[in-house]
């Protein structure tokens, strides 16, 4: 196994052309968690408490629901990417991989949807019940 | 040479089943720095699976009232609750760590022999100490 030509090391792009691009968003995505993560679990540590009037008061802030919002994409954005190397590794059967990574891609946008709607609902509605 | 041409061949008519395979799980020596790999992918999976469920319930229970928001507070501080969420703790530094590790890595730091394994060892150490700091001072009731 060579370096590749020289375009291709110019591209940064490995044989299988799009692996590098995987690569990047798993280290880019996180990096995002490391900062919100660690932001969230230090916020809640912080938060006089987590009974349902204080979680709808700080949640209900901007500078609180974006950042939750963007916490969201990156987590799912970076667990899509590593159960899907997860299924590439162990599920060998090709109709079964298939259908796993379609599962895995509904779980990823279907949980990082309902998560943002339930921060933006908050966030517009103050949590006020309808 | 021709030896080595008739051996190829012959081990290429037996087809796959007396091809050399690659080292796999059973046969390493287990070390560190296996382990720590390993503790990447299994807190990986799951914060993935139980940590992103657990969050987005978290949430939506929130936005749906206040019922349903005593309903997920009440399971979170049931004793499995607690495990869980002590369990999750512990797998998020675990996986931040060693995913610093992986950073290292990245640049292509870290990979003497004696480093890899001092770190390999060092950082899950240090996952059970943040993770016991942080719920000994929540069960202290000093946050």
């Amino acid at each position: 196994m060579g370096n590749g030509t020289s375009i291709g090391r110019v591209r940064g792009l490995g044989s299988a052309k799009s692996g590098t691009h995987h690569w990047i968003l798993q280290r880019f995505t996180a990096v995002g968690n490391l900062l919100l993560v660690l932001w969230l679990i230090f916020s809640i540590l912080q938060m006089p408490g987590l009974d349902y009037e204080s979680v709808i008061g700080w949640l209900s802030q901007p500078l609180v629901a974006v950042p939750m919002a963007l916490m969201l994409v990156s987590i799912f954005w970076h667990l899509k990417l590593g159960l899907q190397v997860l299924i590439e590794d162990y599920v060998h059967d090709d109709g079964l991989k298939f259908v796993a990574i379609m599962a895995l891609n509904f779980y990823a946008i279907g949980g990082a949807a309902l998560g943002i709607f339930a921060i933006a609902k908050i966030a517009f509605t103050g949590g006020a019940a309808a | 040479m021709l030896q080595g041409n008739e051996t190829g061949m012959a081990q290429a008519q037996n087809g796959t089943k007396n091809r050399p395979l690659s080292p796999h799980l059973g046969i390493w020596r287990w070390g560190p720095h296996m382990a720590i790999s390993i503790l990447h992918r299994v807190t990986g999976d799951g914060l993935a699976i139980v940590g992103a469920m657990g969050l987005v319930w978290w949430l939506v229970a929130a936005a749906s009232g206040a019922d349903a928001y005593a309903t997920f507070l009440n399971c979170a501080t049931s004793p499995i609750g607690y495990a869980v969420m002590i369990g999750l703790t512990w797998a998020f530094f675990q996986h931040l760590l060693s995913g610093l590790r992986h950073f290292v890595l990245d640049i292509g730091a870290g990979y003497e022999l004696q480093t890899n394994k001092t770190w390999s060892v060092l950082l899950p150490l240090l996952a059970i100490v943040i993770t016991a700091s942080i719920w000994l001072m929540i069960f202290a009731g000093s946050i």
